[in-house]
């Protein structure tokens, strides 16, 4: 479980990061995407891995915290989410504009010359 | 009785936050019925950030000193909370203050070049303010994100190819940043277990080594996340082209949007890598100095190779970070106190020269700035054709902008007798040990580097500022004198005024400052605040 969840982290990561320093505004929204994946695992991982347990309290269960994850973490998970793509749509619109502005996808708007 | 005083805190962030929202149903043709309800929401903000101001100064009575607000009344560090403290008062007299200059200024022109100009605007001072309030690192992300989301529609203001590209490097380095953001404060949490920010700087003095090194790496990260903001030198290449391509009136809240950065820095380094910290105490400083330094000698090359003042100006705004960040890794208590008083008339003289820099331009050829630098190296060849003309009479317009762009040279430079060479002083007689209170230290070369640059980026400022004004106002005046509304120049001669009342109060706000300093060296009285506030209704 740790494994594979510290891959996916990492995998993700090395993806997200390798994208944002490519030069077209469509690798870059991709890149960021994957970066942000990235970060809402990690931060889930920050609460430390728990199976099979709720991060709600049950009925009859109050008081024993052997049987609950951390709630803390999944809470900032959803913000994160939710701020993450409005984000994601509003660098939508912008490189949009910037396409129809320019006309190019090149992040700065221009081609670099081929020497 | 006093119980709903205590709701005065929240204030700050709900008012701009729903007049913000309200205004978004509204057609945008009633573009002036909404620029009078920003107004008035942002005059109120005003008028209660002094009150709040006024009422942490004060040793007794309501809101005295720190005073928490818990937000759904559960106790810290279990609820989230605000925290008022003399420091974060300080932070919203500025911003409610710079704003309101801003929008008066947009009025008159500016908030036609596109839709959903104020609406923004109030969402933006929303999100400044919380994040100036919020006593919790998680909540200080959500206000970040609100200030950043607003900030992105507000540069993208008036739309252009060059504004749109400015946009998309700012939009992708802040959400790589809030990347960053979310990794230091999930390293943190995961190591301390605590969020609240008073509760960490307690648990760090008694962590165990291996989470101390987890909790030191996610600062760092975090640390990262707030540089990029404040535009620490490798991190700022996108500062300048994003802030001289934005409209005035935004550029002129943008100056204050790095001091957030360094607001935090300024809390966080003092409150939990303080002198309480044990092993952590002073954790980072080294960098914040290295990177302060290079951030000043950057910023003064760039503000001596600009050739339009809009990036002169945003050069300006680096040279000021610099110097606050270096300031803050020096790491002299002493020092403190003039920083701060530095940090409220940079960011004032700065707001108000990206102001009147619209002005000046104004009906002038786009390309004339760059045309007279090229021109100066070349040498002139019509210099002596226009003797004859010998006391042709100066337009009062032009008079009051050449006198608005003096008192910003000389604030810039920090030329006596403005509050800019006041908080220069302040800043060097605090490191000099000049003021009496402890004996003088020993000066290291990390010090003596800082005074040469501190007074080398003035003498930059000077020689640039010398230059563009000269190339402005002594050219010869036909059809270039700039229609200018009353309320476009009020706002900068108010700014202005500001400063000036900055100097002649000065020894009034040092006071201030210095109490606000004391108590952010004192990391305890915070902490003791925030943790042992009481429930509201008594149980």
């Amino acid at each position: 479980m740790e494994l594979i969840l510290s891959a996916a982290i990492g995998v993700l990561t090395a993806s997200g990061v390798y994208l944002l320093l490519r030069p077209r505004t469509y690798q870059v929204i991709i890149g960021l995407s994957l970066l942000s994946y990235a970060v809402n695992l990690f931060i889930f991982g920050m609460g430390r891995l728990r199976v099979n347990a709720p991060p709600i309290l049950e009925p009859g269960g109050v008081g024993d915290l052997s049987r609950y994850t951390d709630p803390v973490p999944q809470a900032l998970v959803l913000t994160a989410i939710v701020i993450g793509f409005a984000m994601t749509a509003l660098f939508l619109v912008v490189l949009l504009a910037s396409r129809g502005f320019t006309g190019t996808d090149h992040v700065d708007g221009r081609e670099q010359r081929s020497d | 009785m006093t119980d709903w005083l205590h709701h005065l805190i929240i204030l700050p962030i709900l008012i701009p936050l729903m007049v913000g929202a309200a205004m978004i149903p509204i057609d945008e043709r009633n573009r002036m019925a909404k620029g009078v309800m920003g107004f008035v929401s942002t005059l109120v903000l005003f008028l209660l950030s002094m009150a709040l101001m006024r009422a942490s100064a004060s040793t007794e009575g309501f809101l005295a000193g720190t005073s928490v607000y818990q937000l759904g009344n559960w106790p810290a560090p279990f609820g989230i909370v605000l925290v008022l403290d003399r420091l974060s008062a300080l932070m919203l007299c500025l911003t409610s203050g710079l704003a309101l200059a801003a929008q008066v200024y947009s009025i008159a022109r500016w908030h036609t070049a596109g839709h959903h100009f104020h609406s923004l605007f109030q969402l933006l001072i929303a999100g400044l303010n919380g994040a100036f309030l919020t006593g919790d690192l998680f909540n200080l992300f959500v206000f970040f994100e609100i200030m950043l989301a607003a900030s992105y529609g507000l540069l993208l203001h008036g739309s252009g190819p060059l504004r749109v590209k400015a946009g998309l490097h700012y939009v992708a380095i802040n959400l790589a940043a809030s990347s960053l953001f979310l990794i230091g404060v999930s390293l943190i949490y995961g190591a301390t277990g605590t969020l609240n920010m008073a509760d960490l700087a307690i648990k760090l003095a008694t962590i165990s080594p291996e989470n101390r090194q987890m909790v030191e790496v996610g600062a760092g990260i975090l640390g990262v996340a707030f540089l990029v903001k404040a535009g620490m030198w490798p991190l700022s290449f996108w500062l300048p082209t994003a802030y001289s391509a934005a409209t005035p009136p935004v550029a002129a809240v943008f100056a204050v949007l790095t001091k957030v950065g360094i607001y935090v820095i300024l809390r966080l380094s003092l409150l939990v890598f303080g002198a309480n910290a044990g092993v952590s105490a002073g954790f980072g400083q080294t960098l914040l100095v290295i990177g302060g330094m290079l951030t000043i000698a950057f910023g003064a090359i760039g503000v001596l190779a600009s050739q339009a003042m809009g990036r002169l100006a945003a050069y300006s705004v680096l040279v000021s970070s610099g110097t606050l960040l270096a300031a803050i890794g020096l790491g002299h208590s002493s020092m403190i106190a003039g920083a701060l008083f530095y940090l409220v008339s940079s960011t004032l003289t700065i707001s108000a020269f990206f102001l009147l820099i619209e002005l000046v331009e104004r009906g002038r050829d786009a390309g004339a700035d760059v045309l007279a630098v090229t021109m100066e190296a070349y040498g002139d060849a019509d210099e002596d054709e226009e003797v004859d003309e010998a006391g042709a009479a100066i337009p009062g317009t032009m008079a009051v902008l050449g006198l608005c762009f003096c008192l910003c040279a000389l604030l810039l430079a920090g030329l006596p007798p403005l509050s800019g060479f006041v908080a220069k002083f302040a800043i060097l007689s605090g490191l000099f040990g000049l003021s009496g209170a402890e004996p003088s230290p020993a000066l290291s070369a990390a010090d003596w580097t800082y005074v040469t640059l501190l007074i080398l980026s003035g003498l930059s400022a000077m020689i640039a500022m010398n230059r563009v004004g000269i190339r402005t106002f002594w050219a010869s005046i036909e059809n270039t004198v700039p229609r200018v509304f009353v309320i476009e120049i009020a706002p900068v001669v108010v700014l202005l005024g500001a400063c000036i009342f900055l100097s002649l109060q000065a020894g009034p706000t040092m006071r201030y400052m210095q109490a606000t300093a004391d108590s952010l060296l004192n990391p305890s009285g915070y902490t003791e605040r925030v943790l042992t506030a009481p429930r509201m209704g008594g149980q």
